[in-house]
């Protein structure tokens, strides 16, 4: 993960006692994007806000404003493309595209902030 | 030190029998121990009970094995059981029959110097509580035979347990108290 | 001391009894032989009324265990109590329960391990789970029971570290001694209220309870565990400062019987101590410099303490409850060994091992003069064996 391979991490007097993690909401923090091979691109056009794929994103990587989806929260969706297969619009409203391809085509995808947390 | 242990059946109460000495000792100021022979618990198999009494702290945790005192709560065990084992020659054997000392020292060869005691308890509990229960009137018969505790002091102690334990049924409380009297007043010495 | 506190209790129902006063807020227990009492009589003071516990019926020890975990997580003071086979089967969530640092006490009355099955008293149970990071306190009689509880508490939750209180099984749970209680108030006031700096019912603090920890932070968080155990050495010493100056009975890390200017020594947890008392007067008496050592706390081990403790010694016996099954002697006189070893040089080299008491075996008076009398002829140059099996038939 490459947030823990920049940080020096704690020693035994720092940790919080009992494999405590203190705090809420501290998935956040946990940024699973780089485990993906497969990145969904959103078809703005195509999308009947139905919010299926928000219901069923394990990752809460579905961004969603004003009751209709703007986008993907690359920095944890992991790629496993539910959202996708969940998708009911005739043609689907998600495509599918390799990390290599996305990166090769250097697609300009507008990166969604995360949602905030408190 | 004196060291007790009680004869009876799998549901006579001889381990209610220790417990209930021992409450009483404590009241008079008497450090104790009461405990069961431990093992599984069968209906009508001969069981012990045990009672350490001393004016000092007991420390000793291991099993009584010669007893001053030795309480028969069933005399058709003393066909089985030897319950003057390990008691010293100048022992006391109290035993719940209808016979007198000197018969139980000839029908079950009891050796010379023990002392032995009888009364019938459970004739006694069966005028008094209405059930065989001889455990209670031994408590009296007991104290009579060796002294061990005040009579008078452990009656009034043993009142308030029983007024404490039967609030509702007076009728318990008085036979209870009677039983005792009645086996301090006629144990056979 | 109010005459009214002195009553005759068993070491189940003294256990019972402060658990009552504690007033923990959840127990969750499952019934086993000779330690069902100790929650059975709770049950009773629940149904009753007098205390506001929440009582977890389980079906299981490990589920009970469980429970315990997630009550003591949630925030809650909370208590439970087992034997033997039951400890067995909590043995999995014991070493949660220490590694999640919860403040759970335990009655826990001390029975062989099947097989063969059997019923009654040996340390075996306890010593299969000395090294799950439980506090554990062997308590000699009735009294040391009932205090032992209510200082487990303290210690518990100020340690962050679960406490098992031992009895010995049937000898001490099923026998009725002379017991002081305190009052409730003084009790209430002794044990307090427990106040969790985090706890997972405290929405205001959110926190996350047994997150996944692998090869990059397990270790650490076992290093802290291992010094908060080291640490509550200190902590059982407060505490039980604290309950010697209000109640006026001592209690350390260990007793030291006679020790002063003893040569021989005995060194035997639980019960067995007790008798070991009377043999120690009866040899003083004769102008025997026997003593004895009585570790109350084994974990955490007061290695260093009973090390100078026993230094000047020519021959020392430990007696073991239980056997480690070729270690080669028993649990204790291993950890006594260790202790002597890093003890400064010129320390007691004749140790002896004895293993007594499995599955309830009667340990006598005459037993114990024996082992004494071993002692006497090992200090004077006579060679004894390494472990001897005491009161077994060869």
């Amino acid at each position: 993960m490459s947030i823990q391979k920049r940080e020096k991490k704690p020693g035994w007097k720092e940790l919080p006692e009992g494999d405590l993690i203190i705090g809420g909401g501290t998935a956040s923090g946990f940024k699973t994007g780089d485990w993906r091979s497969k990145r969904p691109i959103f078809l703005k056009d195509k999308c009947i806000h139905c919010l299926t794929c928000w219901v069923y994103c394990p990752d809460s990587a579905i961004i969603v404003q004003d009751g209709k989806v703007i986008g993907y929260d690359y920095d944890h969706c992991k790629g496993c493309g539910i959202c996708y297969h969940e998708c009911p619009v005739k043609g689907k409203a998600i495509r599918m595209i390799s990390e290599k391809e996305a990166k090769a085509k250097n697609t300009v995808i507008a990166k969604a902030e995360g949602p905030k947390q408190p | 030190m004196i060291e007790i242990r009680w004869h009876g059946r799998g549901g006579q109460g001889a381990k209610t029998a220790a417990l209930l000495l021992a409450d009483a000792a404590l009241a008079s100021g008497k450090y104790i121990q009461a405990f069961p022979e431990y093992g599984p618990e069968r209906m009508g198999a001969p069981v012990a009970s045990f009672n350490r009494i001393s004016p000092s702290p007991i420390k000793l945790h291991s099993g009584v094995t010669d007893p001053d005192i030795v309480i028969v709560l069933d005399p058709t065990l003393m066909d089985s059981v030897d319950v003057t084992e390990g008691m010293p020659a100048n022992g006391t054997l109290l035993v719940n029959i209808e016979k007198s000392p000197a018969e139980v020292k000839v029908i079950f060869g009891i050796g010379a110097g023990i002392k032995i005691c009888t009364v019938d308890a459970s004739n006694i509990s069966i005028e008094t509580i209405g059930r065989d229960i001889p455990n209670t009137p031994m408590l009296g018969a007991l104290i009579k035979a060796t002294g061990i505790l005040d009579f008078k002091e452990m009656m009034e102690d043993m009142k308030k347990k029983l007024e404490k334990k039967f609030k509702t049924k007076p009728e318990v409380i008085a036979g209870n108290l009677k039983a005792i009297e009645r086996a301090y007043n006629e144990v056979r010495i | 001391m109010d005459k009214t506190n002195i009553v005759a209790r068993t070491g189940n129902e003294a256990m019972a009894e402060a658990m009552r006063q504690i007033n923990p807020d959840v127990v969750a227990a499952y019934p086993i032989t000779p330690a069902t009492e100790v929650v059975q009589i709770f049950a009773g003071y629940v149904a009753d009324g007098l205390v506001k516990t929440e009582f977890v019926p389980v079906e299981s020890e490990h589920s009970a265990m469980s429970a315990c975990i997630g009550s003591a997580a949630a925030g809650g003071r909370t208590m439970t109590g087992t034997s033997s086979q039951g400890l067995a089967l909590m043995a999995e969530m014991l070493y949660i329960a220490a590694g999640l640092r919860l403040p759970i006490v335990m009655a826990d009355v001390n029975r062989a391990l099947s097989s063969p099955i059997n019923i009654h008293c040996d340390h075996s149970d306890t010593m299969m789970v000395k090294e799950s990071g439980w506090i554990q306190i062997f308590s000699e009689n009735c009294q040391e029971a009932y205090d032992n509880m209510l200082q487990a508490i303290r210690i518990a939750e100020k340690a962050k570290l679960p406490v098992m209180v031992t009895t010995d099984g049937f000898i001490i749970s099923h026998g009725m001694e002379r017991l002081e209680i305190l009052s409730d108030a003084d009790a209430k006031a002794f044990v307090g209220e427990y106040k969790p700096e985090y706890y997972l019912l405290n929405f205001e603090k959110p926190i996350t309870v047994g997150a996944l920890d692998l090869t990059d932070y397990y270790f650490e968080h076992k290093r802290q565990q291992i010094e908060a155990i080291k640490d509550s050495k200190q902590i059982i010493l407060d505490v039980a400062g604290e309950f010697g100056a209000k109640f006026g009975r001592e209690y350390g890390l260990f007793e030291k019987y006679k020790m002063d200017g003893a040569e021989i020594v005995i060194v035997a947890m639980g019960s067995t101590a007790g008798t070991a008392k009377v043999v120690v007067d009866g040899l003083r008496s004769k102008g025997v410099k026997a003593g004895l050592v009585k570790p109350r706390i084994f974990r955490p081990f007061p290695k260093e303490e009973l090390a100078e403790s026993l230094k000047g010694m020519k021959a020392i016996a430990v007696m073991d409850r239980s056997d480690s099954m070729n270690a080669q002697e028993g649990p204790l006189a291993l950890e006594i060994k260790a202790a002597l070893y890093d003890a400064p040089a010129g320390s007691c080299r004749t140790v002896l091992s004895y293993i007594y008491g499995l599955g309830g075996r009667e340990i006598k008076l005459e037993d114990i003069e024996l082992v004494y009398n071993d002692l006497s002829e090992a200090s004077k140059g006579k060679a004894k064996p390494k472990v001897s099996y005491l009161g077994v038939r060869e």
